[in-house]
């Protein structure tokens, strides 16, 4: 039977998860949280975690709340909608790869700290090609008689200042990668943390200097990395449509309620139709997108075949239109849109990291040429 | 173990089998020769029968009035089998029904606010294709601003008296009844002062003449009215009431699925067309930019796809559809059009080659898609009126200023 919508539970769950953020996910709070060294508000995580949000996907089992990956996208968009700080999607990457490939030993280590809130993990696999896809790959990680040695360099890690668990894309052989749990505190590692223009987001430089792992660091069979890389890249690409979703709706509503009551030429700038179409043509785009983010996290639970073209196509879409939104927002705003008081500029900041972070639109668009066969 | 499901975009076993029940019935009754043809185009009275005819069929197999109710010859059908119909009839490529305006508006309208005389003398008749309708709504002066509509209407005894023009009047031409809006209350506010009569084509005072498109089709028309006097009985709801008449007759069938389903098949189409034609030593489909424009209009095709499931399950659950009308007209007419250039940019030095011209590729259906489909834009209410509604109506802001209220 066609039901393509949100359960009672699931509306529930957004409906609390917006109210939760707007009381305790101000922008006072993400201003705040921009002048601390590693970005993570831990007071709003550990209420984070107490609500279940850290391991939402997680099985009851091992405490979490057992729910879908659509379940963590309406999560996920109203931290976009707050322009909440923190390490909340590099967490979410890295708990779904213990999820499927983590063994007893890590998985029992890591994964009711992770879900605890004590601490927080990052995804650890671009380097200076900028490239998503194996190609990319080329730090080596080489066996030792004890487990492996890894040296090299990874670029642009979304919340790595901040975490204390990595998870690192390594080759391990001229067609092999492989993914090893290094943890930010072992001899050899360096975060240093990337000067970038969104205050909500941390990002960093990875240095590993010879930096030797146990055996059963290794995430997964060696070698068989990628298949998991490349699902854990879809979970981002969703995870972030998502986050954009949520912040263009913000961005969108912030701007028609100025437009309200902002006066000149004796009315309200409102009832313009410069400002209407330009709100309109935004509305026109932000409201069917939501249709493509909650098919991407329900075929990425339910519809394996379909789900990287799913993810493709949301994050491609969504990702442009958060920018775009941000910057007729900003329009609409006239002068103080672009003032450092107003708080828009958190939004319109946080769209362009969202646009090219796991693939900019040109990257997915291109992917969906070649797996549509043009 | 992942929870169970909730999401579906499957259809019911009951379902399926009315599926493949209609899809069995359009494979044997569709004409082949009469494929995705628009009756609003037709000048030849050959054409018109044959139209005709294809309504009656469909009528004859139950797949007509699918939002009627029973007792006026409607099939009385739930959202879904509707839905299941106008989508499949978009997949067999199922001529255009030559009486469409009859059984979307002027049907339902009769329903809700007809006399039972007035339901008695047209429903049947709209059926049967006897009775071909256009709507008299826009004028020389009342486009977008059609309460400005200044056609007048004298009660005279038992009868109006009709003087002024209508324009863009599809189907006019073959039309045998005129649903129309004129003034018969020329002192009251503008919206006030508005009713809603039927009138037959053949009065006297009923002058049709033919407007050529751009496209070179003369699908509309320009209706002028010379003292044409209409009995009263032919009014439709209240003296006065026309807008609220005019504008209660949202009732339509959905066919927000069919819609996408349409818009899918011309992409397909452009695809097609890109790994076949040769632009610079190689398939269009093998240029970066190419690539990324067709991916660009994939990704907004299957928005309004997914977004017509969203649609539709509301609409099962009984949720009202906000603005999603003005949202869905904007964004696909918009879509459509952006689809047919898309194609003339493959096709460059081909891509105005006219139907009749032996080069022409795809039958030359591209550059007439182009020009058919900004007619779209602007026909049913501009691009500029939807975003004025969807600002207004959708995000509350502010109407502006307008002239006479």
């Amino acid at each position: 039977m066609i039901d393509f919508g949100l359960t009672e539970d699931q509306e529930a769950l957004q409906r609390a998860a917006r109210e939760f953020l707007a009381r305790e996910c101000p922008p006072a709070l993400v201003r705040e949280t921009a002048k601390t060294p590693d970005g993570v508000p831990r007071a709003l995580y550990a209420r984070m975690a107490e609500l279940g949000w850290m391991g939402l996907v997680v099985p009851e089992k091992e405490g979490g709340l057992g729910l879908s990956m659509l379940d963590l996208a309406l999560v996920l968009e109203e931290l976009g909608r707050a322009a909440a700080p923190g390490p909340f999607l590099p967490t979410q990457l890295v708990i779904h790869a213990l999820l499927r490939a983590g063994a007893g030993a890590e998985r029992k280590a890591w994964l009711p700290r992770l879900v605890a809130g004590e601490c927080f993990a990052a995804l650890a696999y671009l380097e200076d090609s900028d490239r998503h896809d194996a190609e990319g790959i080329t730090l080596p990680a080489r066996r030792t008689r004890d487990g492996w040695r890894l040296g090299g360099t990874k670029l642009f890690v979304m919340g790595a200042p901040g975490a204390e668990l990595l998870l690192v894309a390594a080759r391990t052989g001229r067609k092999d990668v492989s993914l090893f749990l290094v943890e930010t505190s072992a001899p050899g590692v360096r975060v240093r943390r990337d000067e970038t223009i969104d205050l909500t987001r941390r990002v960093g430089e990875v240095s590993l200097r010879d930096v030797g792992v146990e055996r059963s660091a290794l995430v997964g069979r060696e070698g068989a990395g990628w298949p998991l890389l490349a699902r854990l890249l879809d979970l981002g690409a969703i995870g972030l449509a998502a986050d954009s979703l949520g912040g263009a709706a913000r961005a969108l509503e912030m701007a028609v309620e100025y437009s309200k009551v902002r006066q000149q030429f004796g009315r309200p700038i409102g009832s313009f139709q410069a400002l209407k179409h330009m709100a309109a043509e935004t509305v026109s785009e932000v409201e069917p997108a939501r249709s493509l983010v909650w098919y991407a996290a329900y075929a990425f639970d339910h519809r394996p075949r379909e789900a990287a073209r799913a993810a493709a196509i949301a994050k491609a879409r969504l990702g442009e239109v958060y920018s775009r939104t941000v910057n007729r927002s900003v329009q609409m705003h006239g002068g103080i849109g672009f003032t450092w008081e107003h708080d828009l500029h958190l939004w319109f900041k946080r769209a362009r990291w969202n646009e090219v972070a796991f693939g900019d639109p040109a990257y997915h668009r291109e992917r969906l040429a070649t797996m549509d066969g043009y | 173990m992942l929870p169970t499901p909730l999401m579906d975009l499957s259809y019911t076993p009951e379902e399926l089998a009315f599926q493949r029940e209609v899809r069995a019935w359009l494979r044997r009754n569709v004409p082949g020769r009469q494929r995705d043809e628009r009756p609003v185009e037709f000048g030849d009275p050959r054409r018109i029968a044959a139209a005709k005819a294809w309504q009656r069929k469909v009528h004859a197999a139950g797949y007509l009035a699918l939002a009627w109710p029973r007792d006026w010859g409607g099939q009385g059908a739930d959202i879904m089998r509707q839905t299941i119909v106008n989508d499949e009839m978009v997949r067999a490529r199922a001529p255009g029904l030559i009486g469409l305006l009859g059984i979307s508006m002027v049907g339902p309208t009769l329903i809700q606010h007809g006399t039972e005389e007035q339901r008695r003398r047209h429903l049947p008749k709209i059926l049967t294709a006897e009775e071909i309708w256009c709507q008299g709504y826009s004028e020389p002066g009342a486009g977008s601003d059609l309460a400005s509509l200044r056609t007048r209407a004298e009660l005279r005894g038992d009868e109006f008296v009709v003087n002024g023009q209508k324009v863009w009047t599809s189907n006019a031409q073959y039309a045998d009844w005129m649903f129309c809006l004129v003034r018969t209350d020329p002192d009251a506010p503008r919206h006030a002062g508005i009713s809603y009569i039927l009138i037959d084509m053949r009065t006297p005072g009923i002058t049709v003449r033919p407007l050529v498109q751009m496209t070179g089709d003369a699908g509309f028309n320009e209706v002028f009215l010379e003292d044409v006097r209409v009995p009263r009985a032919n009014l439709v709801g209240q003296l006065n009431a026309g807008w609220q008449v005019a504008n209660a007759t949202l009732a339509h069938e959905r066919n927000m699925l069919g819609s996408t389903t349409r818009t899918q098949q011309t992409f397909q189409k452009l695809v097609r067309l890109a790994r076949t034609h040769r632009r610079n030593g190689g398939p269009a489909s093998e240029d970066p930019v190419v690539r990324q424009r067709l991916a660009d209009l994939a990704i907004r095709v299957e928005t309004m796809r997914l977004e017509a499931y969203r649609q539709l399950t509301d609409a099962l659950h009984g949720r009202p559809p906000g603005i999603s009308a003005s949202i869905n007209k904007l964004v696909t007419t918009e879509l459509n059009h952006d689809i047919a250039r898309a194609a003339l940019d493959v096709l460059g030095s081909y891509g105005p080659l006219h139907k009749r011209d032996p080069r022409a590729r795809d039958g030359g259906v591209w550059p007439s898609d182009f020009m058919y489909s900004l007619g779209l834009i602007i026909g049913g209410g501009t691009s500029q009126i939807q975003k004025n509604i969807i600002a207004e109506r959708g995000l509350g802001m502010p109407r502006e200023a307008r002239g006479i209220r």
